[in-house]
């Protein structure tokens, strides 16, 4: 039941319990209930609505920073990132394989405002070695979803075979 | 002389009705601001991996005419595929590739079809089959199984039309307009009879890979369809029609295929040779893909299909329209017997009044009145709306 409810709900978060149930063959209850357990148990982190902010008058920019750090003995690479990840301005942030350490993306009004959280916030960071600060230009798919759809929305005609 | 009004056309030809869907279209299409749940196609795109095989092709060449049959490798993976509904057949003689299933259709009447033969057809159903038969000479007799049994063929209904005439008996499950599906064990009820029987079955199954389970079970799309060619005895006197259109939401690509007894894929070839020459190769190039890489996303459709049809069942019972529980494609056929009308005028009231569009069930065959096709090849915002509308409607009237 879990997983179903989760496929559906990954793709559009404003399904109720109640759309849910009938989509599932489901009562209704069992479906909240396991809702319920489900954020209890942080395996549901959040509803959440997939903005479109360039499209909104609202300035400002997203950057992609490589961070390479020290880990730290018995700790692991874990508490960096909890200090990182707490900051209000990370968005993601992700422990990687390969040249860099962490990804961290970044939000920020303009580029200054990411500009002086790298030098002032991040890089100072004891275990921090080193940061590469990429800024995204454009967001053309987000979360599985095309920004800008390039196709009309329904090409088909109004009744047919 | 040539008569006036109908020019050089023939008396045939003349004398065939415009499909009810078509004037339907030409009703619907006026009425500005209009939604619809009258579209008998997926509202998917083709998925990209396949429409990125055929620019991929497209850029490499790819231009010219391929063998009648179709590409070898595309009759190699359409026998692969087909296998999996427990039938093995010879993709050098057995399998014809075709521009969609309609003209598989088209061409296997032609090629079993005598003046004046009888070919069994079971109403309600898609619209094509009563014209074909015409066209090809043949007398449709039309079988019309009964609502009460979910719109399932019953041995007895098949006896009850048989004449020394009859040839063939075509059908299609899941089914189009109703979604009725034939289950195994309703087939093989069906094969004791025709296996008696020195008649053709010619199997529509291109909605093969849209079939579902009961409604209140957990487990979205997890149901297996039947073939009939599949049952013994079977094998030998059925031609399984199928196509990319529905199961690869592939409708304009216009690519389908017949498999069946050597000597009608032969016959079907030989005119399908004169009147088509091929199917388009950059069509059967995205056919290839779709066939070896893109099950994941069939799996992923037939899922939301299967949600959406939970929605809309459940709707109707909301709001009290009777339905059926369809097991297949992608419709509904509830009945509006309760409101006293005909289906053309519930569908006109319903367009008028409410700007929605839903298909009347008579123009899948007299068996259809009383009932309205409703598509639920839509999102679910779409289909609640729907439900809104219709529920408003039925309230005034
Ligand atoms: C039952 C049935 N058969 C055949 C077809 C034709 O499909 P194609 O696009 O492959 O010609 C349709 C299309 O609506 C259908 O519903």
């Amino acid at each position: 039941m879990r997983e179903s409810i989760l496929q559906l709900l990954e793709k559009n978060s404003r399904l109720s319990p109640a759309d849910l149930a009938v989509m599932l063959g489901l009562p209704a209850e069992e479906v909240a209930a396991e809702l319920g357990k489900m954020i209890d148990e942080q395996v549901i982190c959040g509803f959440h609505t997939l903005v479109n902010w360039d499209k909104t008058g609202r300035e400002f920019v997203t950057a992609l920073i490589e961070v390479k750090v020290t880990p730290q003995r018995g700790m692991g690479f874990d508490r960096i990132a909890q200090r990182i990840y707490r900051f209000d301005e990370v968005k993601a942030l992700y422990l990687m394989s390969g040249g860099f350490d962490l990804t961290v993306i970044v939000e920020g009004a303009t580029i200054r405002d990411v500009a002086f959280f790298v030098s002032d916030k991040l890089a100072p960071l004891e275990s921090v070695l080193s940061t590469a600060t990429h800024f995204v230009l454009k967001k053309y798919k987000d979360h599985g979803i095309v920004l800008e759809k390039a196709v009309s929305d329904d090409e088909r005609m109004i009744v047919s075979p | 002389m040539t008569d006036s009004k109908k020019g050089f056309v023939a008396q045939k030809i003349a004398d065939l009705p415009f499909s009810g869907i078509r004037r339907f279209y030409d009703i619907a299409d006026e009425i500005e601001g209009a939604i619809s749940l009258g579209v008998g196609e997926p509202d998917f795109l083709t998925p990209w991996n396949i429409r990125e095989e055929a620019i991929f092709r497209l850029e490499r060449g790819g231009t010219s005419y391929t063998s009648n049959a179709g590409l070898p490798e595309l009759r190699r993976e359409i026998a692969a595929y087909i296998r999996k509904f427990g039938t093995e057949y010879d993709p050098k003689t057995q399998v014809l590739v075709t521009i969609g299933a309609s003209e598989a259709i088209d061409v296997a009447l032609r090629a079993v079809t005598e003046p004046g033969d009888e070919i069994l057809i079971v109403e309600p159903c898609y619209v094509s089959y009563k014209a074909c038969i015409i066209m090809a000479g043949g007398v449709p007799v039309v079988i019309s199984p009964k609502p009460e049994n979910d719109f399932r063929l019953l041995p007895e209904e098949i006896t009850a039309k048989l004449t020394p005439r009859t040839k063939a008996l075509i059908m299609g499950y899941p089914n189009n307009p109703t979604g009725a599906v034939m289950e195994r064990a309703d087939l093989e009820r069906i094969a004791e009879v025709l296996r008696e029987q020195d008649i053709l079955v010619i199997s529509d199954e291109i909605y093969a890979e849209l079939t579902y389970g009961p409604v209140g079970r957990e487990g979205l799309g997890d149901a297996e369809h039947a073939s009939i060619a599949a049952l013994p005895g079977m094998y030998g006197k059925t031609l399984v029609i199928n196509g990319f259109s529905k199961a690869f939401a592939m409708t304009g690509w216009r690519l389908g295929y017949a498999c069946g007894p050597a000597e009608l894929i032969s016959a079907m070839t030989k005119i399908h040779q004169y009147v088509l020459m091929c199917a388009s190769r950059n069509s059967q190039y995205a056919g290839l893909e779709a066939l070896r890489n893109s099950h994941k996303s069939v799996a992923a459709m037939r899922r939301e299909y299967d949600a959406r049809r939970r929605v809309l069942l459940d709707g109707f019972r909301e709001i009290g329209l009777p339905c059926f529980e369809p097991r297949g494609a992608f419709y509904t056929f509830p009945s509006i017997q309760k409101t006293g009308l005909s289906s053309e005028e519930f569908c006109e009231k319903l367009l008028m009044s409410q700007k929605l569009a839903v298909v009347p069930g008579n123009a899948f065959g007299e068996a259809g009145e009383g009932f309205v096709r409703c598509s639920y090849a839509y999102s679910v915002e779409s289909l609640k709306e729907a439900l809104r509308r219709l529920k408003a409607f039925l309230r005034e009237t």
